[in-house]
């Protein structure tokens, strides 16, 4: 093994003056007077190398000695992982002792003495490869699968399968032979460096298959897909994190990791102490049973932050071999793309726009490169759909991290500041915002064939007749209410009936927080219904408290169970006071 | 602090700023703190031997022949229950003539609370303000920001705040405050009797700027020994944090660091989460709960350091005058407490969460009415009606020196609901118009 001396301290930039060979993004453990600061290598000078510690470096001298390990960030994966909070290089945070967290402390991601029920998949004789299933054990209530470490790319004969049985996860559970005559033997752990993308699956199509998350403004006006990405940008204060904290409670996923990057601790207790209470509405189980939340927050080191999302990756793609469908959520990029421009001006490189790195780009866009939908060998499919948050400087969408998050991305959930202030939640800008899965045939097809068969172009009518309203709410902002015809009032007060009745959802109540796609489908076409009638009014100062009425009994329907006498006594009451009116 | 036998002496700078010096030396540790011709400074760049170090007096008058001395070791506080009452300069020594606090001696800006060790702040602290009680609920553990212009009455609010507000120990971190800033909380304090709760370290603009870096851990440092170890409900008030960050930018740029937005150091984001952060409810009852003053340029919150302190606090309060009742407010369009949530309706009245929103819905509607008066086009009869409501609203409820309970605060709301408007207009879910809208 290398090892060197530090030679220069700036921060958590440190200089290691090394004897042997190195690599680039190589582990190595800096001596700190007994205690193990773990840095990774990031560039390479001559016989300096520079190492970014993901510890405080106060109290360290130059002349401590450097231990390199061979080996790149990894993650150690196996069964077990579920529930689990991780700091962002993988350290189980519950295994740690004290209120305070100390330096220099890694826990072991898994628990080496839990025993599981493992059933083997294949039989010896078989032929298998990377990422290739062995056998099955029971997590939480997934199928975890037991697979051939991702790294062994050749064709392998399988020598002995353990049979059914119960077995630690250190026990060897097969043994396989290379082509030479090798053997190899396997149990159930293996480990990956994270920055490497896991690509065990046979192919990557398109996606199409509609990801419900249960809010209303997305499903229905700007649908996220499974093995889909999308982006929430927003200024402080719109609610990203809500909206992604409803996102994780309701979607559609078989899994949720969560990686909390840079962002306020408190949000992340929030999800401490309500996932273990909140039932997961698909399987009635309990939130956190299907959670991972990787957790590296504002004041915790900075080079972990960036660390935090790749392993929040990395163990989705490994989930995803096993054919499940992962949602990975990630608030904030921003603050990623702030740790690393942290390092970069360290470095004193020449810096980008805003003094970002210049590679920002393209490192925002391999990163989103690894989400989507797959086929996996044996003809199962498995997904990671992929949602992050930005968090613009000022507000201003025209910054280099919305940006380069807007090449990359293909769903933009635009958090507007004006609709926040109002109190208009989710603040999504229905306008602003686009999902460019809307365009793709097979999703189309997909939401025509599985909604109703004129989902799409209700969506758009109902996209137009937003539009339209806030056109008219200009002219008459500008004109005058009298200023304008009887027909611009009304157009307003039909779009302004869309926004408080299906784009407006109450992310804290019991039953508005989430709205499954059949009664958003329901909901939307009876205010489409009411959007397409011709009313007649007298003056346009009949128009505000006849709509307000008419919103006030949809509201009402929003707060009950779909389908229950409430909610169809306010339907009857609504229907009856739209045909009054229309009767006129 | 007086020099120790052992301690090597070296006399020969090569580099000198205005805020940092550079020495060669061997043997020293990173965030070291140092005296450099007496004066104190810390270590924060080491390459070889050549060590950079900030001077926080400043270099005026610096020789290269200086004598510098290593302390091996970062800033320290002790911390002691003798700490209260008493006032404090940014290294920790006492201005307020008294002696030395004997105790335990911590180094400041410690390690970070493990998350999954924190408790959620659930405890509600009443201040008597509308503008906050009602709209922008505050809870123990959080890290709030008051974001005003300078010349607003933001330290005279804090100071009210802090002592309505239900709390063992009041740390007051002050950074760049006014010599009269500065007799004002002392007097208050004072006046209140109060003093034997208070804390204070303080770097006035009398004091030399590089200093106040100290200032918020200090503070922080003697919060955590009282929450984490005493279990008592801590409020820290920080002001000004603007002043901080122009100090964190003057430092950076003295050491050719490459600036971001509004010429900060790039890790403006991670410098002020370290203090925010340290906000936090413990598993042993204790908290800390920081309130600080950012003051803007203009009102404007894009800049760097708003902007960032927005991205780390939870939420951020704005002061505004309300023209229509002469009197100061609580924003209540811009002020957001993102911790309600946990306290509204569950440790309040269960209305509270549906009244808050409808008032400020009804503002909203009165703040459009008023453009449109002022284009000159005809109110309606709505229009009025929001008016006279948003004026009422003000006077009886936000108005800043209105000290009442949550319970009055939300029956006073109701009864100008009922003045104003119809129940459709109101749009509150069923279950409660039926418990509070009394029958005419």
């Amino acid at each position: 093994m290398t090892k060197g001396v530090v030679k220069a301290i700036i921060e958590n930039l440190v200089q290691v003056e090394v004897s042997g060979p190195v690599s680039q993004n190589e582990i190595c453990y800096i001596d700190l007077g007994g205690v193990k600061l773990m840095a990774e290598v990031i560039k390479v000078l001559g016989n300096i190398a520079y190492t970014q510690v993901f510890e405080s470096t106060r109290n360290l001298r130059p002349g401590d000695t450097v231990e390199f390990t061979e080996k790149m960030l990894e993650v150690k994966l196996g069964p077990g992982m579920l529930s689990k909070n991780y700091d962002g290089l993988q350290n189980d945070l519950n295994k740690m002792d004290g209120v305070f967290l100390t330096r220099g402390e890694y826990t072991d991601p898994l628990d080496e003495d839990s025993s599981w029920e493992f059933t083997p998949l294949i039989k010896s004789g078989d032929m298998v490869s990377g990422g290739d299933w062995l056998g099955s054990v029971p997590e939480s209530w997934i199928e975890h699968k037991i697979m051939v470490p991702f790294g062994l790319t050749d064709e392998y004969k399988v020598k002995k399968i353990a049979e059914k049985g119960t077995y630690k996860i250190t026990d060897t559970i097969c043994t396989i032979e290379d082509k030479e005559g090798n053997e190899i033997e396997l149990n159930m752990i293996q480990y990956w460096p994270v920055k490497i993308p896991i690509k065990c699956y046979a192919q990557k199509p398109r996606p199409f298959k509609l990801m419900e998350t249960g809010v209303r403004t997305l499903d229905t006006l700007n649908p996220m897909v499974e093995g889909g990405t999308g982006f929430i940008p927003g200024p402080f204060g719109a609610g990203k994190t809500v909206l992604q904290h409803s996102i994780s409670k309701n979607a559609d996923a078989d899994m949720i990791i969560f990686a909390a990057c840079g962002e306020r601790a408190n949000e992340v207790v929030e999800m401490f102490v309500e996932f273990p209470e909140l039932d997961d509405p698909r399987t009635g189980r309990k939130l956190m049973e299907r959670t991972i939340i990787i957790c590296n927050t504002s004041n915790m080191p900075v080079a972990a932050r960036e660390a935090s999302v790749y392993t929040a990756m990395t163990i989705a793609e490994y989930y995803r071999n096993m054919g499940l469908k992962v949602l990975l959520l990630a608030d904030s990029t921003s603050r990623w793309a702030q740790a690393l421009r942290e390092m970069s001006n360290r470095m004193e490189e020449l810096p980008g726009p805003d003094a970002f790195p210049m590679d920002l780009p393209a490192i925002v866009s391999s990163f989103y490169a690894r989400a989507g939908f797959v086929y996996l060998k044996g003809g199962s499919t498995g997904s990671i759909t992929f949602i992050g948050t930005v968090s613009p400087a000022g507000g201003n969408l025209k910054e280099p991290v919305t940006e380069s998050t807007k090449k990359a991305a293909r769903c933009f959930y635009a958090l507007s500041q004006a609709r926040a202030d109002s109190k208009r939640y989710p603040a999504v800008d229905p306008i602003d915002s686009y999902s460019k899965y809307l365009e793709y045939p097979e999703v189309i097809e997909y939401l025509n064939s599985n909604v109703n068969p004129t989902w799409v172009d209700d969506v758009t009518h109902t996209k137009d007749i937003l539009r339209r309203g806030r056109e008219a709410q200009e002219q008459i902002n500008i004109l005058g209410d009298d200023g304008v015809p009887l027909a611009y009032h009304d157009r307003y007060w039909k779009s302004e009936m869309m926004d408080r009745v299906i784009l407006q959802q109450d992310g804290f109540d019991p039953v508005d927080a989430s709205t499954p796609m059949k009664r958003q489908e329901f909901m939307l076409e009876l205010i489409l219904e009411i959007c397409d009638i011709d009313f007649v009014f007298e003056s346009f100062e009949e128009v505000m408290p006849y709509y307000v009425k008419l919103i006030n009994i949809c509201k009402q329907m929003n707060y009950v169970d779909f389908e229950s006498e409430d909610f169809k006594k306010y339907e009857a009451e609504l229907r009856k006071e739209v045909e009054e009116r229309s009767a006129k | 602090m007086a020099t120790q036998a052992f301690q090597k002496i070296y006399t020969k700078l090569n580099q000198i700023t205005k805020a940092t010096c550079s020495v060669k030396a061997s043997g020293v540790g990173n965030e070291e703190l140092a005296t450099v011709g007496g004066r104190l400074a810390q270590v924060v760049k080491i390459v070889e031997d050549n060590v950079t170090l900030q001077i926080f007096a400043g270099t005026e008058g610096i020789g290269t022949d200086a004598e510098v001395v290593f302390f091996g070791k970062a800033p320290t506080l002790k911390v002691g229950s003798d700490l209260a009452g008493r006032f404090f300069n940014a290294y920790g020594n006492p201005i307020d003539g008294g002696p030395d606090v004997e105790g335990q001696e911590v180094e400041i800006g410690g390690p970070s609370v493990n998350p999954v060790r924190r408790k959620q702040p659930s405890e509600l602290i009443a201040t008597g303000i509308a503008g906050i009680d009602l709209n922008n609920t505050l809870v123990t553990g959080q890290k709030i920001p008051f974001f005003a212009d300078p010349d607003q009455p933001y330290n005279e609010v804090m100071a009210m705040v802090a002592l309505r507000a239900a709390s063992d120990k009041i740390i007051l971190g002050g950074m760049g405050l006014s010599n009269d800033d500065y007799l004002f909380y002392k007097n208050t304090f004072e006046n209140a009797g109060v003093i034997d709760r208070i804390v204070s370290f303080v770097n006035t603009t009398e004091d030399p700027t590089v200093e106040r870096l100290l200032v918020p851990n200090m503070a922080l440092t003697a919060a955590e020994y009282f929450a984490a170890e005493k279990n008592e409900k801590v409020l820290v008030l920080l002001t000004d944090m603007t002043l901080y960050c122009d100090a964190l930018s003057i430092v950076s740029n003295r050491m050719d660091q490459i600036p971001s937005k509004d010429s900060m150091p790039g890790s403006l984001y991670s410098d002020l989460a370290k203090l925010y952060e340290k906000a936090v409810q413990f598993p042993g009852g204790g908290s800390i709960t920081i309130i600080a003053v950012t003051t803007l340029s203009g009102g404007d919150i894009t800049h760097a350091i708003p902007d960032n302190t927005g991205y780390i606090t939870e939420g951020q309060l704005f002061l505004k005058r309300d023209t229509d009742i002469s009197k100061t407010i609580v924003d209540p369009f811009r002020s957001l407490s993102r911790l309600k949530q946990l306290v509204i309706g569950k440790k309040t009245r269960e209305d509270h969460p549906q009244v808050m929103n409808t008032a400020v819905r009804l503002y909203a509607d009165a703040a459009n009415a008023k453009t449109k008066l002022e284009n000159g086009f005809d109110l309606s009869d709505y229009d009025e009606r929001v008016l006279d409501f948003a004026k009422e609203y003000s006077e009886e409820i936000l108005a800043i020196d209105v000290n009442i309970d949550t319970d009055t605060m939300l029956n006073t709301a109701w009864k100008l609901f009922q003045n104003h408007f119809n129940k459709e207009e109101i749009g509150i879910k069923d279950e409660f118009m039926n418990t509070y809208w009394k029958k005419a």
